[in-house]
Protein backbone atom coordinates (compact mmCIF):
# COMPACT_ATOMS: atom_id res chain seq x y z
CA UNK A 1 0.00 0.00 0.00
CA UNK A 2 2.70 2.54 0.85
CA UNK A 3 4.91 1.11 -1.19
CA UNK A 4 3.48 2.75 -4.46
CA UNK A 5 2.64 6.27 -2.64
CA UNK A 6 6.14 6.53 -1.72
CA UNK A 7 7.95 5.54 -4.76
CA UNK A 8 5.53 8.40 -6.78
CA UNK A 9 6.60 11.05 -3.79
CA UNK A 10 10.47 10.12 -5.12
CA UNK A 11 9.57 10.41 -8.70
CA UNK A 12 8.01 13.69 -8.62
CA UNK A 13 10.79 14.83 -6.25
CA UNK A 14 13.54 13.66 -9.08
CA UNK A 15 11.38 14.89 -12.14
CA UNK A 16 11.25 18.17 -10.29
CA UNK A 17 14.52 18.80 -9.38
CA UNK A 18 15.41 17.91 -12.67
CA UNK A 19 13.02 20.28 -14.39
CA UNK A 20 14.72 23.16 -11.96
CA UNK A 21 18.53 22.22 -12.78
CA UNK A 22 17.58 21.99 -16.28
CA UNK A 23 15.55 25.32 -16.53
CA UNK A 24 18.34 26.96 -14.62
CA UNK A 25 21.20 25.85 -17.50
CA UNK A 26 19.01 27.39 -20.13
CA UNK A 27 18.96 30.66 -17.99
CA UNK A 28 22.79 30.01 -17.68
CA UNK A 29 23.87 31.71 -21.20
CA UNK A 30 22.00 34.55 -20.51
CA UNK A 31 23.48 35.48 -17.17
CA UNK A 32 26.68 34.16 -18.16
CA UNK A 33 26.62 36.76 -21.40
CA UNK A 34 25.18 40.01 -18.67
CA UNK A 35 27.95 39.21 -16.67
CA UNK A 36 30.69 39.24 -18.78
CA UNK A 37 29.36 42.11 -20.54
CA UNK A 38 28.93 44.10 -17.72
CA UNK A 39 32.41 43.05 -15.94
CA UNK A 40 34.41 44.13 -19.13
CA UNK A 41 32.11 46.95 -20.31
CA UNK A 42 30.49 48.88 -17.87
CA UNK A 43 34.10 50.08 -16.65
CA UNK A 44 34.02 52.04 -20.44
CA UNK A 45 30.87 53.47 -20.29
CA UNK A 46 30.77 57.01 -19.25
CA UNK A 47 29.52 60.41 -20.64
CA UNK A 48 31.60 60.49 -23.60
CA UNK A 49 30.99 56.93 -24.56
CA UNK A 50 27.38 58.23 -25.36
CA UNK A 51 28.46 61.85 -27.08
CA UNK A 52 31.31 61.27 -29.22
CA UNK A 53 32.60 59.40 -32.19
CA UNK A 54 35.22 57.25 -32.43
CA UNK A 55 38.75 58.75 -32.96
CA UNK A 56 41.49 57.84 -35.42
CA UNK A 57 42.77 54.28 -34.04
CA UNK A 58 45.70 54.02 -32.16
CA UNK A 59 44.24 57.48 -29.93
CA UNK A 60 42.19 56.69 -26.71
CA UNK A 61 39.11 58.23 -25.57
CA UNK A 62 36.07 58.75 -28.11
CA UNK A 63 32.69 57.10 -27.68
CA UNK A 64 29.80 55.15 -29.87
CA UNK A 65 27.26 57.99 -30.78
CA UNK A 66 27.41 57.69 -34.37
CA UNK A 67 26.65 53.87 -34.01
CA UNK A 68 24.11 54.12 -31.06
CA UNK A 69 22.20 56.73 -34.01
CA UNK A 70 23.10 54.90 -36.51
CA UNK A 71 21.37 51.74 -35.05
CA UNK A 72 18.45 54.45 -34.16
CA UNK A 73 18.14 55.52 -37.89
CA UNK A 74 18.78 52.28 -39.49
CA UNK A 75 15.94 50.52 -37.16
CA UNK A 76 13.41 53.24 -37.11
CA UNK A 77 14.08 52.85 -41.73
CA UNK A 78 13.56 49.06 -41.02
CA UNK A 79 10.50 49.52 -39.09
CA UNK A 80 9.37 51.96 -41.38
CA UNK A 81 9.03 49.33 -44.23
CA UNK A 82 8.40 46.33 -42.42
CA UNK A 83 6.26 47.04 -40.28
CA UNK A 84 3.24 48.21 -42.48
CA UNK A 85 3.79 45.49 -45.13
CA UNK A 86 4.16 42.90 -42.30
CA UNK A 87 1.32 43.17 -40.62
CA UNK A 88 -1.16 43.93 -43.57
CA UNK A 89 0.57 40.66 -44.78
CA UNK A 90 -0.32 39.09 -41.16
CA UNK A 91 -3.83 40.66 -41.21
CA UNK A 92 -4.63 39.67 -44.99
CA UNK A 93 -3.32 35.93 -43.85
CA UNK A 94 -5.61 35.64 -40.84
CA UNK A 95 -8.71 37.07 -42.68
CA UNK A 96 -8.41 36.03 -46.20
CA UNK A 97 -6.11 34.08 -46.23
CA UNK A 98 -7.44 30.79 -46.80
CA UNK A 99 -7.19 30.37 -50.31
CA UNK A 100 -4.18 29.65 -53.02
CA UNK A 101 -3.06 33.04 -52.42
CA UNK A 102 -2.79 32.85 -48.47
CA UNK A 103 -0.99 29.74 -48.91
CA UNK A 104 1.47 30.90 -51.42
CA UNK A 105 1.99 34.02 -48.56
CA UNK A 106 2.04 31.42 -46.03
CA UNK A 107 4.83 29.27 -47.22
CA UNK A 108 7.24 32.60 -48.94
CA UNK A 109 6.86 33.94 -45.31
CA UNK A 110 7.98 30.84 -43.57
CA UNK A 111 10.81 29.99 -46.06
CA UNK A 112 11.93 33.59 -45.42
CA UNK A 113 12.10 33.40 -41.62
CA UNK A 114 14.30 30.85 -42.13
CA UNK A 115 16.37 32.57 -44.39
CA UNK A 116 20.46 32.93 -43.11
CA UNK A 117 20.39 37.02 -42.61
CA UNK A 118 23.30 37.54 -44.83
CA UNK A 119 21.95 36.35 -47.67
CA UNK A 120 19.23 39.07 -47.01
CA UNK A 121 21.93 41.09 -47.29
CA UNK A 122 23.84 39.78 -50.20
CA UNK A 123 20.36 39.91 -52.00
CA UNK A 124 20.22 43.58 -51.00
CA UNK A 125 23.45 44.23 -52.08
CA UNK A 126 22.34 42.75 -55.38
CA UNK A 127 19.47 44.79 -56.22
CA UNK A 128 19.64 48.07 -54.28
CA UNK A 129 23.64 48.50 -53.28
CA UNK A 130 24.90 47.48 -56.61
CA UNK A 131 22.50 49.56 -59.07
CA UNK A 132 23.00 52.61 -57.21
CA UNK A 133 26.35 52.30 -57.00
CA UNK A 134 27.03 53.15 -53.25
CA UNK A 135 26.52 51.57 -49.57
CA UNK A 136 23.78 53.23 -47.55
CA UNK A 137 21.69 53.65 -44.15
CA UNK A 138 18.60 53.18 -46.52
CA UNK A 139 19.89 49.72 -47.81
CA UNK A 140 20.81 48.38 -44.95
CA UNK A 141 17.15 49.41 -43.28
CA UNK A 142 15.98 47.70 -46.87
CA UNK A 143 17.64 44.59 -45.85
CA UNK A 144 16.63 44.43 -41.89
CA UNK A 145 13.06 45.01 -43.02
CA UNK A 146 13.06 42.36 -45.29
CA UNK A 147 14.30 40.14 -42.07
CA UNK A 148 11.31 41.25 -40.17
CA UNK A 149 8.33 41.41 -42.34
CA UNK A 150 7.89 37.24 -42.31
CA UNK A 151 9.05 37.80 -38.17
CA UNK A 152 5.68 40.17 -38.01
CA UNK A 153 3.22 38.78 -40.54
CA UNK A 154 3.50 35.35 -38.94
CA UNK A 155 2.79 36.70 -35.59
CA UNK A 156 0.33 39.16 -36.17
CA UNK A 157 -1.02 36.34 -38.11
CA UNK A 158 -1.36 34.24 -34.85
CA UNK A 159 -2.47 37.14 -32.83
CA UNK A 160 -5.56 37.94 -35.31
CA UNK A 161 -6.56 34.83 -35.46
CA UNK A 162 -7.16 34.36 -31.73
CA UNK A 163 -9.77 37.03 -32.19
CA UNK A 164 -13.03 35.23 -31.71
CA UNK A 165 -15.09 34.68 -34.80
CA UNK A 166 -18.12 35.98 -32.99
CA UNK A 167 -16.53 39.35 -32.31
CA UNK A 168 -16.40 39.51 -36.24
CA UNK A 169 -20.00 38.27 -36.35
CA UNK A 170 -21.31 40.69 -34.46
CA UNK A 171 -19.54 43.27 -36.44
CA UNK A 172 -21.23 42.29 -39.85
CA UNK A 173 -24.06 41.98 -38.38
CA UNK A 174 -24.04 45.24 -36.97
CA UNK A 175 -23.41 46.32 -40.74
CA UNK A 176 -20.06 46.65 -40.80
CA UNK A 177 -18.30 46.12 -44.20
CA UNK A 178 -15.50 43.60 -44.47
CA UNK A 179 -13.06 45.26 -44.56
CA UNK A 180 -14.12 47.99 -41.47
CA UNK A 181 -14.92 44.69 -39.41
CA UNK A 182 -11.07 43.35 -40.01
CA UNK A 183 -9.67 47.12 -38.91
CA UNK A 184 -12.31 48.43 -36.20
CA UNK A 185 -13.02 45.56 -34.03
CA UNK A 186 -10.20 41.97 -35.28
CA UNK A 187 -6.83 44.48 -35.07
CA UNK A 188 -7.99 46.30 -32.19
CA UNK A 189 -8.77 43.37 -30.01
CA UNK A 190 -5.66 42.01 -31.12
CA UNK A 191 -3.79 44.98 -31.59
CA UNK A 192 -1.33 44.23 -27.66
CA UNK A 193 -0.24 41.37 -29.77
CA UNK A 194 0.53 42.53 -32.51
CA UNK A 195 2.85 45.21 -30.91
CA UNK A 196 4.20 42.64 -28.78
CA UNK A 197 5.50 40.74 -31.88
CA UNK A 198 6.54 44.22 -33.84
CA UNK A 199 8.78 45.12 -30.49
CA UNK A 200 9.82 41.55 -30.66
CA UNK A 201 10.66 41.46 -33.89
CA UNK A 202 12.65 44.92 -33.42
CA UNK A 203 14.69 43.39 -31.10
CA UNK A 204 15.78 40.56 -32.71
CA UNK A 205 16.54 43.05 -36.27
CA UNK A 206 18.28 45.28 -33.61
CA UNK A 207 21.21 43.28 -33.06
CA UNK A 208 21.97 42.01 -36.56
CA UNK A 209 25.19 42.28 -38.19
CA UNK A 210 25.77 40.40 -41.05
CA UNK A 211 22.79 41.89 -43.62
CA UNK A 212 24.58 45.21 -42.60
CA UNK A 213 28.19 44.53 -44.00
CA UNK A 214 27.39 45.19 -47.69
CA UNK A 215 24.59 47.31 -47.25
CA UNK A 216 24.84 49.72 -44.93
CA UNK A 217 28.60 49.10 -44.54
CA UNK A 218 29.95 51.27 -41.40
CA UNK A 219 31.16 54.68 -40.98
CA UNK A 220 33.48 55.80 -38.46
CA UNK A 221 32.30 59.36 -38.46
CA UNK A 222 28.76 60.50 -37.34
CA UNK A 223 26.31 60.60 -39.89
CA UNK A 224 22.73 61.04 -40.11
CA UNK A 225 22.58 61.05 -44.08
CA UNK A 226 20.62 57.71 -44.63
CA UNK A 227 21.73 57.79 -48.42
CA UNK A 228 25.27 57.64 -46.85
CA UNK A 229 27.25 54.58 -45.09
CA UNK A 230 26.06 54.44 -41.40
CA UNK A 231 26.97 52.96 -38.45
CA UNK A 232 25.08 50.43 -36.20
CA UNK A 233 26.38 49.39 -32.69
CA UNK A 234 26.46 45.97 -34.41
CA UNK A 235 28.88 46.54 -37.50
CA UNK A 236 31.21 48.69 -34.71
CA UNK A 237 31.65 45.65 -32.46
CA UNK A 238 32.30 43.72 -35.30
CA UNK A 239 35.08 46.13 -36.89
CA UNK A 240 36.49 46.81 -32.95
CA UNK A 241 36.40 43.35 -31.75
CA UNK A 242 38.23 41.99 -34.90
CA UNK A 243 40.76 45.00 -34.73
CA UNK A 244 44.46 44.88 -33.11
CA UNK A 245 43.72 47.85 -30.24
CA UNK A 246 42.95 46.96 -26.72
CA UNK A 247 41.42 50.18 -26.80
CA UNK A 248 39.02 48.78 -29.97
CA UNK A 249 38.50 45.75 -27.79
CA UNK A 250 37.63 47.74 -24.18
CA UNK A 251 35.26 50.07 -26.74
CA UNK A 252 33.88 46.66 -28.02
CA UNK A 253 32.74 45.54 -24.52
CA UNK A 254 30.97 48.77 -23.65
CA UNK A 255 29.04 48.87 -27.65
CA UNK A 256 28.04 44.94 -26.94
CA UNK A 257 26.67 45.93 -23.07
CA UNK A 258 24.51 48.63 -24.56
CA UNK A 259 23.15 47.05 -27.46
CA UNK A 260 22.54 44.09 -24.89
CA UNK A 261 20.74 46.50 -23.23
CA UNK A 262 18.77 47.70 -25.81
CA UNK A 263 17.74 44.37 -26.69
CA UNK A 264 16.95 43.22 -23.65
CA UNK A 265 14.90 46.80 -22.81
CA UNK A 266 12.57 46.06 -25.88
CA UNK A 267 12.20 42.73 -24.83
CA UNK A 268 10.99 43.54 -20.93
CA UNK A 269 8.84 46.33 -22.92
CA UNK A 270 7.51 43.86 -24.89
CA UNK A 271 6.35 42.35 -21.91
CA UNK A 272 4.71 44.95 -20.23
CA UNK A 273 2.44 45.99 -23.34
CA UNK A 274 1.01 42.85 -23.45
CA UNK A 275 0.09 42.59 -19.14
CA UNK A 276 -1.29 46.33 -19.89
CA UNK A 277 -4.06 45.61 -22.12
CA UNK A 278 -4.79 42.35 -21.10
CA UNK A 279 -6.13 43.90 -18.13
CA UNK A 280 -8.98 44.60 -19.98
CA UNK A 281 -8.93 41.44 -22.69
CA UNK B 1 -55.74 40.50 -48.04
CA UNK B 2 -54.74 44.78 -48.07
CA UNK B 3 -54.56 44.87 -44.45
CA UNK B 4 -52.85 41.36 -44.31
CA UNK B 5 -50.42 43.22 -46.76
CA UNK B 6 -49.78 46.09 -44.60
CA UNK B 7 -49.14 44.65 -41.33
CA UNK B 8 -46.78 41.94 -42.83
CA UNK B 9 -43.01 43.13 -42.24
CA UNK B 10 -41.23 40.15 -43.10
CA UNK B 11 -41.68 36.90 -45.04
CA UNK B 12 -39.57 33.99 -46.75
CA UNK B 13 -40.87 32.42 -49.93
CA UNK B 14 -39.62 28.92 -49.82
CA UNK B 15 -36.46 29.91 -48.42
CA UNK B 16 -33.59 26.90 -48.48
CA UNK B 17 -30.18 27.63 -47.12
CA UNK B 18 -27.56 25.21 -48.01
CA UNK B 19 -23.53 24.35 -46.81
CA UNK B 20 -22.29 23.39 -50.04
CA UNK B 21 -24.54 21.16 -51.04
CA UNK B 22 -26.48 20.39 -48.29
CA UNK B 23 -29.84 21.63 -47.26
CA UNK B 24 -29.76 22.90 -43.74
CA UNK B 25 -33.24 24.94 -44.14
CA UNK B 26 -35.49 23.50 -46.99
CA UNK B 27 -38.04 25.67 -48.66
CA UNK B 28 -39.15 27.39 -45.41
CA UNK B 29 -42.22 30.17 -46.42
CA UNK B 30 -42.91 32.04 -42.97
CA UNK B 31 -44.66 35.43 -42.44
CA UNK B 32 -43.36 37.52 -39.72
CA UNK B 33 -46.63 40.42 -39.19
CA UNK B 34 -45.30 43.62 -38.07
CA UNK B 35 -44.59 44.22 -34.08
CA UNK B 36 -45.14 40.78 -33.02
CA UNK B 37 -42.93 37.76 -31.45
CA UNK B 38 -42.48 34.94 -33.59
CA UNK B 39 -40.42 32.05 -31.83
CA UNK B 40 -38.72 29.44 -33.62
CA UNK B 41 -38.75 26.25 -31.86
CA UNK B 42 -37.03 22.63 -32.86
CA UNK B 43 -34.48 20.50 -32.00
CA UNK B 44 -31.08 20.99 -31.91
CA UNK B 45 -29.71 20.95 -35.86
CA UNK B 46 -33.23 21.55 -36.90
CA UNK B 47 -31.69 24.44 -38.94
CA UNK B 48 -33.34 27.27 -36.96
CA UNK B 49 -30.49 29.21 -36.19
CA UNK B 50 -29.73 28.86 -40.18
CA UNK B 51 -33.12 30.09 -40.92
CA UNK B 52 -32.74 33.10 -38.74
CA UNK B 53 -29.44 33.49 -40.32
CA UNK B 54 -30.68 34.11 -43.60
CA UNK B 55 -33.04 36.85 -42.47
CA UNK B 56 -30.18 39.38 -42.89
CA UNK B 57 -28.22 38.13 -44.80
CA UNK B 58 -25.42 36.23 -42.38
CA UNK B 59 -25.84 33.21 -43.51
CA UNK B 60 -23.51 33.29 -46.47
CA UNK B 61 -20.41 34.73 -44.55
CA UNK B 62 -20.50 30.99 -43.42
CA UNK B 63 -17.81 28.47 -45.08
CA UNK B 64 -19.59 27.06 -48.26
CA UNK B 65 -22.94 28.88 -47.20
CA UNK B 66 -25.66 29.72 -49.78
CA UNK B 67 -29.76 30.57 -50.05
CA UNK B 68 -32.38 30.01 -52.64
CA UNK B 69 -35.98 31.60 -52.38
CA UNK B 70 -37.05 34.68 -51.18
CA UNK B 71 -36.93 36.96 -47.91
CA UNK B 72 -39.24 39.73 -48.16
CA UNK B 73 -38.24 43.17 -45.79
CA UNK B 74 -41.19 45.37 -46.66
CA UNK B 75 -42.66 43.35 -50.29
CA UNK B 76 -38.28 43.88 -51.22
CA UNK B 77 -36.19 40.46 -51.80
CA UNK B 78 -32.89 41.26 -49.69
CA UNK B 79 -31.84 38.95 -52.24
CA UNK B 80 -32.41 40.79 -54.84
CA UNK B 81 -29.57 41.95 -57.43
CA UNK B 82 -29.36 45.05 -55.91
CA UNK B 83 -29.44 44.49 -52.35
CA UNK B 84 -26.13 45.52 -50.95
CA UNK B 85 -26.20 42.31 -47.73
CA UNK B 86 -24.55 45.57 -45.37
CA UNK B 87 -27.18 47.65 -45.79
CA UNK B 88 -29.97 44.26 -44.89
CA UNK B 89 -27.76 44.29 -41.86
CA UNK B 90 -28.48 47.80 -40.56
CA UNK B 91 -31.72 47.02 -40.97
CA UNK B 92 -32.47 43.88 -39.24
CA UNK B 93 -30.71 43.59 -36.36
CA UNK B 94 -28.86 40.43 -34.27
CA UNK B 95 -28.41 39.33 -31.20
CA UNK B 96 -26.30 36.07 -30.75
CA UNK B 97 -26.26 33.16 -28.42
CA UNK B 98 -23.48 34.39 -26.25
CA UNK B 99 -23.13 38.21 -25.14
CA UNK B 100 -20.39 39.64 -27.75
CA UNK B 101 -19.41 43.30 -26.55
CA UNK B 102 -16.12 44.32 -28.40
CA UNK B 103 -13.88 44.31 -25.62
CA UNK B 104 -11.41 47.44 -27.11
CA UNK B 105 -14.13 49.78 -26.32
CA UNK B 106 -16.20 51.36 -23.61
CA UNK B 107 -20.14 50.55 -22.85
CA UNK B 108 -20.84 53.82 -24.85
CA UNK B 109 -18.78 53.12 -27.57
CA UNK B 110 -19.95 49.90 -28.12
CA UNK B 111 -23.68 51.19 -27.76
CA UNK B 112 -22.71 53.77 -31.24
CA UNK B 113 -20.80 51.26 -32.71
CA UNK B 114 -23.23 50.74 -35.55
CA UNK B 115 -24.24 54.43 -35.56
CA UNK B 116 -20.47 55.55 -35.82
CA UNK B 117 -20.10 53.10 -39.33
CA UNK B 118 -22.35 55.25 -41.19
CA UNK B 119 -19.79 58.22 -40.60
CA UNK B 120 -19.32 60.82 -37.86
CA UNK B 121 -22.37 61.79 -36.56
CA UNK B 122 -22.72 65.12 -33.98
CA UNK B 123 -22.15 64.29 -30.41
CA UNK B 124 -25.80 65.61 -28.91
CA UNK B 125 -27.54 62.82 -31.51
CA UNK B 126 -24.86 59.89 -30.34
CA UNK B 127 -25.63 61.04 -26.83
CA UNK B 128 -29.33 60.70 -27.22
CA UNK B 129 -28.71 57.50 -29.51
CA UNK B 130 -27.00 56.00 -26.41
CA UNK B 131 -29.41 56.81 -23.52
CA UNK B 132 -32.41 55.69 -26.02
CA UNK B 133 -31.04 52.38 -26.96
CA UNK B 134 -30.12 51.46 -23.33
CA UNK B 135 -33.76 52.70 -21.80
CA UNK B 136 -35.24 50.59 -24.34
CA UNK B 137 -32.62 47.03 -23.34
CA UNK B 138 -33.36 48.34 -19.61
CA UNK B 139 -29.96 48.78 -19.03
CA UNK B 140 -29.46 52.70 -18.39
CA UNK B 141 -30.28 52.64 -14.35
CA UNK B 142 -27.62 50.21 -14.38
CA UNK B 143 -24.49 51.81 -15.78
CA UNK B 144 -25.83 55.22 -16.84
CA UNK B 145 -22.59 56.66 -14.35
CA UNK B 146 -19.97 54.38 -15.78
CA UNK B 147 -20.52 54.54 -19.65
CA UNK B 148 -16.78 55.01 -20.28
CA UNK B 149 -15.96 51.69 -18.25
CA UNK B 150 -15.07 48.43 -20.82
CA UNK B 151 -17.98 46.68 -21.78
CA UNK B 152 -16.07 43.58 -20.11
CA UNK B 153 -17.17 45.11 -16.25
CA UNK B 154 -20.34 44.40 -17.14
CA UNK B 155 -21.70 40.89 -16.16
CA UNK B 156 -23.28 38.57 -18.44
CA UNK B 157 -26.59 39.29 -18.48
CA UNK B 158 -25.76 43.00 -18.43
CA UNK B 159 -23.75 42.16 -21.62
CA UNK B 160 -26.25 40.36 -23.61
CA UNK B 161 -28.52 43.60 -22.64
CA UNK B 162 -25.88 46.29 -24.12
CA UNK B 163 -25.66 44.25 -26.88
CA UNK B 164 -29.80 44.46 -27.39
CA UNK B 165 -28.88 47.88 -26.95
CA UNK B 166 -25.99 48.01 -29.91
CA UNK B 167 -28.58 45.91 -32.08
CA UNK B 168 -31.31 48.71 -31.69
CA UNK B 169 -29.07 51.80 -31.65
CA UNK B 170 -29.18 52.24 -35.55
CA UNK B 171 -32.80 52.06 -35.37
CA UNK B 172 -33.24 48.78 -37.24
CA UNK B 173 -36.78 47.23 -38.45
CA UNK B 174 -36.56 43.75 -37.17
CA UNK B 175 -34.78 41.70 -34.31
CA UNK B 176 -33.28 38.75 -34.42
CA UNK B 177 -32.68 36.64 -31.43
CA UNK B 178 -30.37 33.51 -31.97
CA UNK B 179 -30.89 31.94 -28.15
CA UNK B 180 -30.26 35.19 -26.49
CA UNK B 181 -30.56 33.64 -23.18
CA UNK B 182 -28.81 30.54 -23.42
CA UNK B 183 -25.74 31.52 -21.52
CA UNK B 184 -27.72 33.85 -18.83
CA UNK B 185 -28.62 32.76 -15.50
CA UNK B 186 -32.62 32.70 -14.33
CA UNK B 187 -32.76 36.13 -13.64
CA UNK B 188 -30.62 37.28 -16.60
CA UNK B 189 -33.55 35.19 -18.62
CA UNK B 190 -36.40 36.84 -17.26
CA UNK B 191 -34.92 40.75 -17.41
CA UNK B 192 -34.67 39.42 -21.56
CA UNK B 193 -38.06 37.80 -21.89
CA UNK B 194 -39.63 41.41 -20.38
CA UNK B 195 -37.38 43.15 -23.12
CA UNK B 196 -39.01 40.96 -25.52
CA UNK B 197 -43.02 42.23 -24.46
CA UNK B 198 -41.14 45.85 -24.82
CA UNK B 199 -39.20 45.85 -27.69
CA UNK B 200 -41.89 44.50 -29.64
CA UNK B 201 -43.62 47.51 -29.39
CA UNK B 202 -40.94 49.10 -32.16
CA UNK B 203 -39.79 46.05 -33.77
CA UNK B 204 -40.45 42.78 -35.29
CA UNK B 205 -38.93 39.69 -33.51
CA UNK B 206 -38.03 36.94 -34.28
CA UNK B 207 -36.63 34.65 -31.93
CA UNK B 208 -34.81 31.14 -32.20
CA UNK B 209 -34.75 28.94 -28.32
CA UNK B 210 -34.41 25.85 -27.26
CA UNK B 211 -36.84 27.02 -24.11
CA UNK B 212 -40.33 25.91 -24.75
CA UNK B 213 -41.82 27.80 -21.58
CA UNK B 214 -39.83 30.99 -23.18
CA UNK B 215 -41.53 30.44 -26.40
CA UNK B 216 -44.70 29.84 -25.01
CA UNK B 217 -43.87 33.21 -22.87
CA UNK B 218 -42.75 35.75 -24.90
CA UNK B 219 -44.02 34.90 -28.18
CA UNK B 220 -47.58 35.39 -30.21
CA UNK B 221 -46.56 32.83 -33.23
CA UNK B 222 -44.53 29.68 -32.77
CA UNK B 223 -42.96 27.99 -35.93
CA UNK B 224 -41.83 24.08 -35.61
CA UNK B 225 -39.04 23.38 -36.99
CA UNK B 226 -37.48 19.53 -37.61
CA UNK B 227 -34.77 18.46 -39.91
CA UNK B 228 -34.34 21.80 -41.69
CA UNK B 229 -38.45 21.65 -42.29
CA UNK B 230 -41.01 23.63 -41.42
CA UNK B 231 -43.63 21.45 -39.82
CA UNK B 232 -46.65 23.85 -38.34
CA UNK B 233 -46.77 27.79 -37.37
CA UNK B 234 -49.63 29.34 -35.79
CA UNK B 235 -50.12 31.08 -32.93
CA UNK B 236 -48.34 30.30 -29.58
CA UNK B 237 -51.50 29.55 -27.48
CA UNK B 238 -52.99 26.97 -30.62
CA UNK B 239 -49.38 25.57 -30.86
CA UNK B 240 -49.30 24.99 -27.62
CA UNK B 241 -52.58 23.75 -26.50
CA UNK B 242 -53.75 22.10 -29.88
CA UNK B 243 -50.98 21.34 -32.20
CA UNK B 244 -52.66 19.99 -35.62
CA UNK B 245 -49.32 17.84 -36.48
CA UNK B 246 -48.36 15.09 -34.11
CA UNK B 247 -44.60 15.95 -34.66
CA UNK B 248 -45.33 18.91 -32.54
CA UNK B 249 -47.16 17.14 -30.14
CA UNK B 250 -44.85 14.93 -29.43
CA UNK B 251 -41.93 17.98 -29.28
CA UNK B 252 -43.73 20.38 -26.82
CA UNK B 253 -44.97 17.37 -24.77
CA UNK B 254 -41.08 16.17 -24.13
CA UNK B 255 -41.56 12.86 -26.21
CA UNK B 256 -38.62 13.88 -28.31
CA UNK B 257 -36.14 16.33 -29.29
Amino acid sequence: MIAPRLRRRVGSAIMTTLVVALCLLAVLPLLFILGDLTVKGASSIDWNFFTKSPVPAGQTGGGVANAIVGTGIIVGLACLFGLPIGIGAGVFLAEYGSGRLGWLVRFVADVLNGTPSIVMGIFVWGWFVKPLGHFSALAGGLALAALMIPMVARTTEEMVRLVPHSLREAALALGYPRWRTSLRVVVRTALAGIVTGGLVAVARIAGETAPLLFTALGNLNFSTNILQPMQTLSLQIYVYATGPFDEWHRLAWAAALVLMALVLGLAVLARWATRQRDGTG
Amino acid sequence: MALADAALHLATERLTALFHRTAAVKEVSLMFPRHTVTAIIGPSGCGKSTFLRCLNRMHELSDGGWVTGKVLLEGVDIYGGRVNPVEVRRRVGMVFQRPTPFPTMSIYDNVVAGLRVNGRLPQTTLDEAVERALRQSALWDEVKDRLRVSALDLSGGQQQRLCIARAVAPGPDVLLLDEPTASLDPLGTLRIEELCHELKRRYTIVIVTHNLQQAARVSDYTAFFYLGELIEVGRTKDIFTKPRVERTEAYITGRFG
